[in-house]
Order: C-alpha cells, then sequence, then structure tokens
C-alpha cells in the first residue's frame, strides 16, 4: 500500500509539474497571438494584425491552435492532479484503518483500539499527513476552478498557473520532506503509539480541515488576483469570478478559528477559549486580513477604488496562512501547539520569501493597471469607512503579528526572551477592536461619496441613546443580579471594557435593526405586506447587503460573549463523598468518584450533584483519562451551558495521600453567546452567497413620486 | 488671592463644575477595592506565567502535580500577605525565574517599544488616511466644457445603471 501511495504522490507532483510548466508555455504563446475584443485599436492588436500580414495568418492561427491544445493538457493534467493526491489520501487512510504499523507515519499517529472517526482523522493529526491533506484541499480547489474554466479560459488559465506553482511546493514537501508513507525502521511493532490524546475530541476531527478549507482556500482568490494582475486584466471581473470563492473560504476559516476555541475550551481543561498562543495568532491574522479584503473589495467592485490595496490585502492573506504554517512547523516561535516541530520550517522560509518576491516583481511592473478610477469625496463617506476599517483590521494583524515575533526581537535586542501573552493583547488590541466595534456600527449607515451631518444625527440619534441607556442600566443595576449586570468601569478596567464593548455592541444591534426597519419600511408602503414579510423580501433584494449586516450582528454576539470574561470565577478544592463547593450560585455536593476502563483508555471520574437556590438542578461527571497506547493523560471537563453562564468543571486528579478527587470548578458568563454569534455569522454569510430576487420592475420616475414619499434607505453594501 | 479667586470663579463655569465632579469621581472609585488581597493575588496571579513549560497562566495551570505552580502561588500569596507592592512582588519573581515568568513585557526599557509600535501605527495610519482623503477631496474641480447640459437617453441610462452599480439600489 506505502508503495502506491507514494507512487501517487509523485505522479501527482509530475502531473502539477507540466501543469506549471505548459500553462505558462500557453500562456506565453496565447499571449503573442492574443487579440483583446475590448481594445481593437492596441498595441497588442496591432502587433498581432502585423504578424499576420506579415507572416501569413495561417502561422499565427497554427500557433494559436497549438498554444490553445497545449493549454487544455496542462487544464487536464491539473485534473489529474486532484485524482493523483486523492488517491495518495485514500490510500493513507486504507492504512490507519488497517492498521499497517509498517508505516511510520501509521504507527506514530493510530493504534488498534483508536475510534474509526479517529483513525480517519488520522490523515491531518501529524504533520506530514496534514501537508498531503492540505496538497488535497489545494488540489481539491484547483479540481473545481479547471472544471469551471469556461466562465473566462484565459483568467482561468492564469489561475490555474498560479495554483499549480503552489500546488508543487506542497507536493514536493510530502515527496521529499515530509512524506507521509516512510516505512518505519526496525522490528514490527505490534500497536501504534496512538493519537495524541489532545486530539481525541469529536471536534477534532473537523477543526482541522475546517481551517484548512479556510488556509488554502484563500490561494484561490489569491491565484486568480495574481493572475489579474499578470495578464493585467480589464476591469473588476475577477473581483466578481472570486468573490463566493472568497467568502466560502472566509466562512470555513472564521468555523475552524472558532472549532478550534471551542476545542480548546471543551478539552484543555483550563477553562478558557483564547490564549494568544502563536498558532492561535496564526490562525487569526489570515482571517483578519481576509476580512478587510471582504470589505474593501466592495470600494474596487463599486468604485473602482483601492485595486492596489486589495491586490496587497489578497497577497498578504495567502502569506499569513502559509506564515501561520511556517510558525507550527518550524518551532522559531515556541508554543503549546508546536507538537509538530521539524526541518521543513527552512522549506516554507524559502516558499515565503519566493512568493513574496513574484507578487512584488509583477506588483511593481504592472501596477499602472491599478490606477484607480474615482477618488475619495468625503471624510463622512462609506469609503472613508472602508478605509478606516481596513486600517483597523490590518492594525489589529499587525499588532497580532508584532505580539507573536516580539518574544524573538527582544531577545535579538535585550539577549532574554519575554513573554508575550493575554495582558499585552488585552492592552493592546482590546482598544482597537472596540474602535472597530463603532466602525461596525457608523460604517453601513454612511452613503457612498458623502453623507451629510443630518442624515448621521437621524440615522444615529435613537440607536446611540439606546445603547446609552442600555449601558447605564448595566452600569447602575446591583452586582448580585449577576453578569453582565453591576458592571462598575471604575472597580476594574475589564469592567470597563465589557461595559464598553457590551454598550457598542447594542449601538451595533440596534443601527443593524434599524436598516432592516427602515429598509421595511418602504417595501410594506408599496407592497401593503407586513412588517416581517417587507424585511424578508428586502433581505432577499440585497442578500449581501442584508446577509452582511447579520454577520455583523453575528460578531457582536461574539462581543458580547467575550466580554463576560470579565466576571470568570475559578475555586479548587478536593471533594471526598458529601464534600461541598460553592461557586456563585451554584452547590456542587460530590456524590461519589470512581474509575473505569475502556479499551482505548482508563478513566477516573467524579459524580457531583449541582443545587442552585437549594434546588438540585443537575448532576455532573467531570472526568480524567489515561490513554494506554501513548501513555498520555486527558481531562475531559464536564461543562453545563446556559444563555448566562457556564458551570465548568474539570478532574483535575486525585489527591496522592487520601485517594480524594480534585475539583476544579469555572464559572464563566456568557460564553455560550460566543458559539452562538458563530452559527449568525454562519448563517449570514450562507444568507449572502444566495443570488438576490430579480430587480422589480422599473416605473417611471415622475408617477412614483405622485404616490410615495422617498426615504434614503439603501445606501449600498 | 485675587489669583485664587479668580480660579475658583473659573471652576464656578458650569463645564468646569462637571468636570471637577467627574475627575473627582473617577480619583475616588478608582481608590474603591484597591488593596484587597485576595484581588490583588488574582490580578498579579493573572500577570505570571507557570515556569513549568505548560505556557499558562500561573492561576490558570491546571495540571495537578505540577513541579511550579502551586509553590509560585504559595510565594505570591505570602507576598500580597506582607504588604508588598506590585512592583516589588514583580521583581521578586523575575530575579528568581527570569524575565519570561511575566505574562506581558514590562513597561521599562526596550519592552516599552512592544506597547508604543502599535498605537504609534495607529496614530500615524488614521494620519494618513486622513491627509489621503483631505488632499483627494481638496482637489480642484475641473470645469465642464460647454458648462451644465441635460443629460437623456442612453446616456442617462448609463448614470442610472452606474448609480445602480454604487448604491445597489
Amino acid at each position: 500500500m506505502a508503495e502506491i501511495g507514494s507512487f501517487a504522490l509523485l505522479l501527482a507532483l509530475a502531473l502539477s509539474v507540466y501543469t506549471f510548466l505548459a500553462g505558462i508555455v500557453a500562456l506565453v504563446f496565447q499571449k503573442q497571438t492574443f487579440v483583446p475584443a475590448t481594445e481593437p485599436g492596441s498595441k497588442t492588436a496591432r502587433r498581432n494584425q502585423v504578424a499576420d500580414v506579415g507572416s501569413g495568418s495561417s502561422w499565427a492561427a497554427l500557433l494559436r491552435r497549438g498554444s490553445e491544445r497545449i493549454g487544455e493538457t496542462a487544464r487536464r493534467a491539473g485534473i489529474a492532479t486532484f485524482a493523483a493526491v486523492f488517491l495518495a489520501a485514500v490510500v493513507l487512510v486504507l492504512c490507519a484503518f488497517r492498521d499497517d504499523f509498517t508505516i511510520a507515519y501509521i504507527f506514530h499517529h493510530s493504534n488498534r483500539d483508536l475510534p474509526a472517526p479517529y483513525k480517519f482523522a488520522t490523515l491531518w493529526s501529524g504533520q506530514e499527513g496534514s501537508l498531503l491533506f492540505w496538497s488535497l484541499l489545494l488540489a481539491a480547489y484547483g479540481f473545481v476552478l479547471r472544471l469551471r474554466y469556461k466562465t473566462d479560459p484565459r483568467l482561468f488559465a492564469y489561475a490555474s498557473v498560479v495554483l499549480a506553482g503552489v500546488q508543487i511546493f506542497f507536493l514536493l514537501l510530502v515527496n521529499f520532506a515530509a512524506n507521509p508513507f516512510g516505512i518505519l525502521e526496525g522490528a514490527l511493532r505490534p500497536d501504534g503509539s496512538g493519537l495524541n490524546p489532545l486530539l481525541q475530541y469529536p471536534e477534532m476531527v473537523i477543526h482541522p480541515p475546517m481551517l484548512y478549507l479556510g488556509y488554502v482556500g484563500f490561494t484561490v482568490p489569491f491565484a486568480f488576483a495574481l493572475g489579474a494582475l499578470i495578464m493585467k486584466y480589464p476591469g473588476e471581473k475577477w473581483i466578481h469570478i472570486t468573490r463566493r470563492w472568497t467568502m466560502v473560504t472566509w466562512a470555513f476559516l472564521t468555523c475552524g478559528v472558532f472549532l478550534g476555541a471551542h476545542w480548546a475550551y471543551s478539552v484543555l481543561g483550563w477553562g478558557g477559549y483564547w490564549g494568544w498562543d502563536p498558532v492561535e495568532n496564526a490562525s487569526l491574522m489570515p482571517w483578519l486580513t481576509g476580512t478587510a479584503f471582504l470589505h474593501s473589495v466592495m470600494m474596487q467592485e463599486k468604485r473602482g477604488m483601492l485595486k492596489m490595496w486589495n491586490m496587497w490585502l489578497v497577497f498578504a492573506t495567502f502569506w499569513l496562512a502559509i506564515l501561520g504554517t511556517f510558525l507550527t512547523r518550524s518551532g522559531i516561535i515556541s508554543s503549546v501547539h508546536a507538537f509538530a516541530q521539524s526541518s521543513i520550517g527552512s522549506w516554507f522560509a524559502w516558499f515565503l520569501a519566493i512568493s513574496f518576491v513574484v507578487f512584488v516583481f509583477f506588483f511593481f511592473k504592472n501596477k499602472s493597471h491599478l490606477a484607480s478610477e474615482h477618488k475619495l469625496e468625503s471624510l463622512v463617506s462609506r469609503e472613508s469607512s472602508f478605509l478606516f476599517n481596513n486600517l483597523l483590521f490590518v492594525l489589529l494583524c499587525f499588532t497580532v503579528l508584532w505580539g507573536t515575533w516580539f518574544p524573538k526581537i527582544s531577545e535579538l535586542v535585550q539577549g532574554n526572551k519575554v513573554t508575550v501573552g493575554g495582558p499585552f493583547y488585552n492592552r493592546v488590541a482590546i482598544p482597537v477592536a472596540l474602535l472597530l466595534l463603532i466602525l461596525t456600527a457608523v460604517g453601513p449607515l454612511l452613503a457612498w461619496r458623502k453623507t451629510s451631518l443630518e442624515s448621521l444625527k437621524r440615522n444615529f440619534l435613537w440607536p446611540t441613546v439606546g445603547a446609552i441607556a442600555i449601558a447605564m442600566f448595566l452600569m447602575i443595576t446591583p452586582q448580585r443580579w449577576g453578569s453582565p449586570f453591576g458592571l462598575r468601569p471604575w472597580q476594574d478596567i475589564s469592567y470597563f471594557y465589557s461595559l464598553m464593548a457590551i454598550g457598542l455592541s447594542v449601538l451595533v444591534t440596534l443601527t443593524v435593526a434599524s436598516e432592516f426597519y427602515r429598509g421595511g419600511r418602504v417595501i410594506s408602503k408599496h407592497t401593503g405586506q407586513g412588517m416581517f414579510a417587507s424585511m424578508v423580501q428586502l433581505t432577499h433584494r440585497n442578500t449581501r447587503r442584508y446577509g452582511g449586516y447579520i454577520v455583523h450582528f453575528g460578531v457582536v454576539v461574539v462581543i458580547i460573549g467575550f466580554a463576560g470574561a470579565a466576571f470568570n470565577q475559578d475555586k479548587e478544592q478536593e471533594m471526598a463523598n458529601g464534600d461541598k463547593l460553592t461557586i456563585g450560585s451554584y452547590t456542587l455536593i460530590c456524590r461519589s468518584y470512581t474509575d473505569d476502563d475502556a479499551p482505548n483508555y482508563a478513566s477516573e471520574w467524579a459524580l457531583l450533584d449541582v443545587y442552585k437556590g437549594g434546588k438540585q438542578i443537575d448532576t455532573m461527571t467531570p472526568v480524567r483519562r489515561f490513554y494506554k497506547a501513548s501513555q498520555q493523560t486527558s481531562t475531559m471537563p464536564d461543562i453545563r451551558s446556559t444563555l448566562n453562564e457556564d458551570l465548568y468543571l474539570v478532574f483535575e486528579g486525585l489527591n496522592q495521600d487520601n485517594g480524594h478527587p480534585i475539583i476544579k470548578a469555572h464559572l464563566n458568563p456568557l460564553v455560550m453567546w460566543i458559539w452562538l454569534g458563530v452559527w449568525i455569522i454562519l448563517g449570514g454569510t450562507v444568507l449572502a452567497l444566495v443570488p438576490n430576487a430579480p430587480a422589480p420592475v422599473r416605473v417611471p420616475a415622475p408617477a412614483r413620486l405622485e404616490h410615495v414619499q422617498t426615504s434614503p434607505v439603501a445606501t449600498g453594501d | 488671592m485675587s489669583i485664587r479667586l479668580h480660579l475658583f470663579s473659573k471652576f464656578r463655569a458650569p463645564s468646569h463644575k462637571v468636570a471637577h465632579a467627574i475627575l473627582l469621581c473617577v480619583a475616588v472609585f478608582a481608590l474603591l477595592g484597591a488593596g484587597d488581597p485576595g484581588s490583588r493575588f488574582s490580578e498579579i496571579g493573572h500577570q505570571m506565567m507557570c515556569i513549568c513549560g505548560c505556557k499558562q497562566i500561573l492561576l490558570e495551570c491546571n495540571h495537578v502535580g505540577c513541579p511550579s505552580s502551586d509553590g509560585m502561588r504559595n510565594e505570591l500569596m505570602a507576598a500580597v500577605t506582607r504588604g508588598d507592592s506590585d512592583s516589588l512582588v514583580e521583581q521578586g519573581f523575575v530575579q528568581k525565574y527570569g524575565p519570561t515568568v511575566l505574562a506581558a513585557p514590562t513597561t521599562r526599557g526596550f519592552d516599552r517599544v512592544a506597547y508604543i509600535l502599535p498605537f504609534v501605527a495607529l496614530f500615524l495610519g488614521f494620519g494618513i488616511v486622513i491627509v489621503i482623503v483631505r488632499s483627494w477631496k481638496n482637489r480642484p474641480v475641473p470645469a465642464i466644457a460647454g458648462g451644465l447640459r441635460p443629460v437623456r437617453g442612453t446616456e442617462l441610462e448609463q448614470f442610472r445603471d452606474q448609480a445602480g452599480k454604487e448604491t445597489d439600489l
């Protein structure tokens, strides 16, 4: 089996190299014979006419036909690459299911008693497999792209070449630096070392694929952007083509980032979901630039502005995704996630350098093509809000990058390392994030080109009054009501941030609601429908805009969830039978503790009755497992989630003297809002992907003015 | 005396009175809750790292039998109970465990750059955006050859399409 896998990977590499080289040859010859339909009088067209007249049109036609055929073989080779990489991935998964411990990768990441879903997940559980998985996803994206080439054959051919270039890098890695089909040296072992216990959790089966779909997916808009730059593609069509790719990719990355947070929360047992670890940061950075790109690309689409900026943003997103992998694999920055360190870091460093040089070369060569079609007319406009929005997103990304690299910089400058953890990001990133939240509230209500101050006042008065009223209410209410009430900003800086975050979230929510309401009201007046039906129709007419608002609403729900962290409490206690632990309004009584044995692991667990207000409301069972194959322990916290707060119990271990379990209880307010917010974000993204309803029939303006009072409703995306 | 009276009269202006009251409130409330050993222990403990290699915040280190965190917590509790100032506690920990024991860079020496640079970038970025927008905004408007003329027919349709594209109405 290993031989089949290795052969498939070599074949895939050969096919990719052919796709790349033949693609370039075809494009070079096509460029020489290409007559752009839109620019009949251009230099290229004149050159072709001269060529046709001078050398005979049959020669030019022959060259064109030949290059088209080469291009077609390159496209087919690209499609076949997917088949070859898919075969390699299937072979690796089959080897995991067959417990083929002759293969070193399977020996190190699986064992006989590993449940089937985790055996499947072996594909991305270690370095070699995850690189193969990365190649597979890239090949799959390339497969779809090459099948859909008829949308715009030339642009797709350029994008295909760029994708093939990236694909070659990953296939070189899995063939020569991190081969997943390497044979285990020495005598055959009866069982494998098993999967890392921390990865034996249902979400780990889907978290890496989602994250990789996001990381790899950003290669597609980058490939189109670079292709469009190289060929000086006229207009913004490439953005229309990649819009859905970018949104889907962004949704995958969002999903991956938050699944990772949920995994950390549910498995690591420290009661938190984000530790600002370099690897976590690595996933956040492309998300931030990708989000900036999703916003600024609208300016290019609608106003032909920020073309150069968008080019850099899409490149930065792709580059940061690769940088994230470099951080994980190279061990250059210490991280709790750096479980897959190796020498392949230098491969990534070279690839990062080469991709940077290639991009910069074509950018400066063709940047005259990216001149802006319009200029900004006012500071108070949708355009400038996008500019500031982009500035803040990029600044947040810079802050995270800076914080991630600062220990290394400090070591170089001062000779000693420092730690850059949560407290640093809380001081630096939170103020910037709050500014971004203000823009999220303000931006959608600004009109393109210019907004009058009167209109701003009209649109913001009630949302601002509402937000201030709610913030004041949260500030003056008694703290005994529980979170988020009794937020006294003067008591602690974290309370101040929480109050600001919740207040601004309310402001965003009210501005979003007012947008739906005002738009719905106009349709309702036109059609006589009810308000809800009108708002549904409104959303259907411009799914991208209103889907975007729903995404914004989801973001503020997530932010409210983050704001709850200011009220976190925890308590640790040894608990014999009948012992009590009180945290917040909960009382826990230990009913029993025992141990258990399963084929894959042995476990110790406690049975705790949960009381609130004198009534038993639940029984919880935090567990600690000992995985036999890997000889490692792992905690399985028991979490009781409500909208108000999470009661989070961890079985930390046994007191060695008396055998009593040690329980750590966390009370984490509003955490469920985070997961709820992510669902709303994904729902909004899906809605934004739905095609718009057909535009209503245009009514002559004078007739319409007679019956309807117009209102400034829609201001664009 | 006259100067004092003058200043006093200034403070009697309603806006200054409000500012004075706000300052007073902030000063009073800022001192509330300070010095409570439990909250200080929690606050300082969340600014330190466990040094066992788990890379977790000291008070969040969650493995039983950790060779470091129990001892470090006891030391911290002892220092807080003694009434040592925050900086003294931090210095003691840094001397004993090295600078990586602090969960964030200090605000001294080169470490300050860690905090300053993002905000410098923020202000610089804002400045650049404002300058760009203003320079674009202040461009002279080109004169229209032949003056204004009514727009009709296909030209009107083109403008209508452009408006639709730009506003999605």
